[in-house]
């Protein structure tokens, strides 16, 4: 007889422990929006009362589908193009719409944190640049543009990204930003450069540090003052507002876009897990940490901006001070912050012409806090010009971007194998070729296309990507999902191959929201974000300095090309479902017709692993 | 003689009066911010400061237009207020009851208001001269922007930290490569040289004599010893 055969060891790259492939779930789902749009949506959204539907969308959409999708790639063990041409090819198109989302969003989302390495490395000067204006020409005074609005904005719209008042004005390639932008593609291509064997050690610190920044803010907020008033104002509970179905919708796609769901991304890192590992506890740990995340980062968030919002007050109330006492050539420091209303009210009564004429602006602390800003307003405006009131500036500056950049890298890593993972399955390059070489290519061509970005009206760019491209198509691709893992797979096989991986039956919560519940409301929140983006034509904010409401941002309209544009970017990853399943059909057809052909075998999770 | 005397005084003073008044021609609006810029250490405003004020006053006339032979006894305060506020003029005391240009007393004041703002411990902001703008000092450029340094030094880490990465991923796709190659080349050989019966090779198997079994070859024991 011949030599015992040695059992052929299986070569797909592993994670080096559990820990690592939770550390990097969690980084991936923990990204920027968990600082910069939740604490926005709690805001404006009656406060606690907002956690109401938040978690009632966590537990009846969000863990479903994480678990849902972690079980699928632990049991095919590919990408998500492979996984889902397991399951049926008519589904393939669903790993392709993935694939092509996921390639969208590194393009944009990589800018963002170049924008985020441009603040950091110049946080390391004294003073800090968007602290002070500059000066114009002749030196007679501050540039024009730069006194209207203020330091911090000149610096973001005028240093930072050079924006042109219009989309249609492209400007030119800014130099810094080109810089800024290569380095982040280096560092992604170095953390990612033999994927998860890399990203596995990368992320120790990179999903680590933001906790451990969040914690010293935290405790630095607290100290400030005002901190307390942007905590009361955040937290207290407006239950009014739950009446407003607006709420429910946000809550519902806040859990969705926060939990990096239908991206591909959570596939392919738990496709590199041990078969029999339980998907069940992961998926519950992993959103439980990610929301618990987003309330923690609130906490500092608010502190800040209570912080900005008293600061601002007591400037108002300052500059009313004197323009009082040197009008009325009272002694300093006879009226004081506590007295004001006093000697407003006396002296109105007395001289009420000299008050009427000194034109001072009603300062209410109320509407200091009212002015909430989310997005790249929040971190690049609001709260650098909270950084310069505090002491030790440039180190809180550093702290902070530094903090972001590591939220928002650990996102990319996520991304980033949701594009990688399913290309190596594709039998596209062979066998030899390094992955070095072929995640070289993919951060290269990135680059090149993301140059794009780099142009005066970049940003317009972003914001159109960030809202067609990774918003529409995910919540299509997250819906057939569900329904493809549900009803075309057959949910009972999906039970018994789970339970084969975690030991145990999958109980009835799994079942139904499984079934009904969370495919249900996909297709609510997918009618009703198409229904609300029909209701006016898309419209984007520009800054225009010679506008006349300026530093208001001025509304306008996109041109019809940019509109086909956006209208592609939402459905193409859409088109690749219907459009591989066709092209299945088709070649099915055909092939029914050759006598020799073989129907391929059922497909199941403990077949191929056993 | 003290009459004469007492009506030269009044004349001077309401003269005095006349020249130093709120919007008077050629006068000038001074507004101090003591406690402001001070704070715990702020000193009161008395006689004494408005002294000092007059001396650096006449100091800027004298600096300003060398030949200018200006007292102290020229700069009149008038209409000071609890803010502190007041009022002040020039006079020239070369022709009588007249005041110096404004113009005159601005371009003095502009060229020593380092020297007035750091008598008084203030600055320009908490030492206004009304009407008097302060030109702004240009910002301090550094020769190298401060953040082309920290570009720099992040990028050649970046740098270091791939060209690490990739040499190392090929010596390691070398190594394997080497090895795969030579336990080829073993395999080869071993299969060639050796075809195995029960794990024993046939060779050994061909003996005549047999085999002995080790298990029941060191047998002595069991019998007894005669």
């Amino acid at each position: 007889s011949a030599t015992p055969e040695i059992p052929k060891e299986d070569d797909r790259p592993k994670w080096d422990n559990k820990f690592q492939y939770i550390l990097s779930c969690i980084g991936f789902a923990v990204g920027l929006g968990n600082v910069w749009r939740f604490p926005y949506l709690c805001q404006i959204h009656g406060g606690g009362a907002f956690l109401i539907p938040y978690f009632i969308a966590l537990l009846f959409e969000g863990i479903p589908l994480l678990h849902l999708e972690l079980a699928l790639g632990q049991c095919l063990r590919k990408g998500s193009i492979g996984a889902w041409n397991t399951i049926s090819p008519y589904l393939g198109g669903v790993g392709v719409g993935s694939w092509v989302v996921s390639v969208l969003v590194s393009l944009y989302y990589n800018t963002v944190l170049t924008w985020v390495m441009w603040y950091f490395i110049n946080s390391f000067q004294e003073p800090l640049p968007w602290s002070v204006c500059p000066l114009n020409e002749n030196r007679t005074g501050f540039n024009k543009e730069c006194y209207e609005s203020t330091a911090v904005n000149y610096f973001w719209y005028r240093k930072t990204l050079n924006i042109t008042p219009d989309i249609t004005e492209s400007g030119t390639l800014q130099w810094w930003l080109i810089l800024c932008l290569a380095t982040c593609w280096a560092i992604v291509y170095l953390c990612t450069i033999r994927g998860i064997e890399t990203t596995g050690k990368a992320i120790y610190v990179t999903a680590i540090f933001p906790y451990l920044v969040l914690t010293i803010f935290l405790i630095q907020g607290l100290t400030l003052p005002g901190a307390t008033d942007g905590l009361a104002y955040l937290f207290t509970p407006n239950l009014n507002t739950l009446k407003n179905p607006r709420v429910w919708l946000d809550a519902a796609t806040q859990i969705f876009f926060s939990l990096s769901l239908a991206f591909g991304g959570l596939i392919a890192f738990s496709s590199y897990n041990p078969p029999k590992n339980d998907c069940e506890k992961d998926a519950v740990t992993v959103a439980i940490v990610n929301s618990m995340t987003s309330l923690y980062a609130s906490i500092p968030v608010f502190s800040v901006l209570g912080f900005k919002a008293t600061t601002a007050y007591w400037d108002c109330l300052d500059r009313n001070i004197i323009s009082i006492i040197n009008e009325f050539d009272l002694p300093e420091e006879s009226i004081l912050r506590e007295n004001y209303t006093s000697w407003i009210s006396f002296l109105n009564s007395s001289y009420p012409e000299k008050i009427a004429g000194l034109k001072l602006k009603s300062c209410d602390l109320q509407e200091f806090l009212d002015q909430s800003v989310s997005g790249t307003g929040l971190a690049f405006i609001v709260f650098t010009q909270a950084i310069i009131l505090m002491p030790g500036s440039q180190a809180w500056a550093i702290l902070f971007f530094i903090m972001l950049f590591s939220l928002g890298l650990s996102s990319m890593f996520g991304n980033i194998e949701g594009v990688f993972t399913p290309l190596l399955e594709l039998q596209i390059v062979s066998k030899t070729t390094p992955k070095e070489l072929l995640s070289g290519i993919i951060c290269l061509i990135s680059f090149c296309i993301a140059l794009c970005f780099t142009l005066g009206s970049g940003s317009y760019w972003i914001d159109i990507f960030d809202r067609y491209a990774g918003s529409v198509p995910l919540l299509v691709i997250a819906f057939f999902e569900v329904i493809g893992v549900v009803y075309i797979y057959k949910i009972e096989r999906f039970s018994k191959d789970v339970k084969w991986m975690t030991g145990r039956k999958l109980n009835l919560y799994w079942q139904i929201t499984w079934r009904f519940i969370s495919p249900l409301l996909l297709l609510i929140v997918f009618m009703a974000f198409i229904i609300l983006q029909m209701q006016k034509p898309p419209s984007y904010a520009a800054w225009n300095p010679n506008y006349e409401g300026f530093p208001m941002k001025e509304e306008k309209v996109y041109p019809p090309w940019v509109q086909a544009i956006c209208v592609l970017l939402a459905a193409l990853p859409c088109v690749c479902v219907p459009l591989v399943a066709l092209f299945h059909l088709i070649k099915q057809k055909r092939r029914s017709k050759d006598p020799s052909f073989v129907p391929p075998e059922v497909f199941s999770c403990q077949g191929a692993n056993s | 003689m003290l009459r004469a005397l007492l009506l030269t005084f009044s004349v001077v003073a309401i003269a005095h009066a006349e020249l130093c008044k709120p919007d008077a021609q050629n006068a000038f609006k001074v507004r101090i911010s003591i406690k402001t810029a001070l704070g715990d250490n702020a000193y009161a405003w008395d006689s004494n400061e408005e002294y000092l004020f007059k001396a650096m006053v006449a100091f800027a006339m004298r600096r300003y237009s060398s030949k200018s032979t200006t007292q102290i006894s020229n700069v009149l305060l008038c209409n000071v207020t609890d803010r502190v506020s007041f009022w002040f003029v020039v006079t020239d005391s070369s022709k009588n009851v007249t005041t110096v240009p404004g113009s005159e007393v601005e371009a003095a004041i502009r060229m020593n208001r380092n020297r007035i703002n750091s008598a008084f411990l203030l600055s320009d902001k908490t030492l206004q001269f009304l009407k008097i703008t302060s030109t702004l000092s240009p910002p301090v450029e550094p020769s190298t922007p401060a953040w082309l340094i920290v570009f720099g030094v992040v990028l050649c880490l970046i740098v270091a930290g791939i060209v690490f990465l990739v040499v190392s991923g090929i010596q390691k796709h070398k190594k394997k490569n080497k090895e795969s190659t030579e336990r080829e080349n073993l395999e080869e050989k071993v299969e060639v040289t050796v075809t195995l019966e029960n794990g024993i090779p046939c060779e050994v198997l061909d003996l005549k004599s047999g085999r002995i079994n080790g298990v029941f070859a060191a047998d002595d024991e069991r019998f007894t010893s005669l």
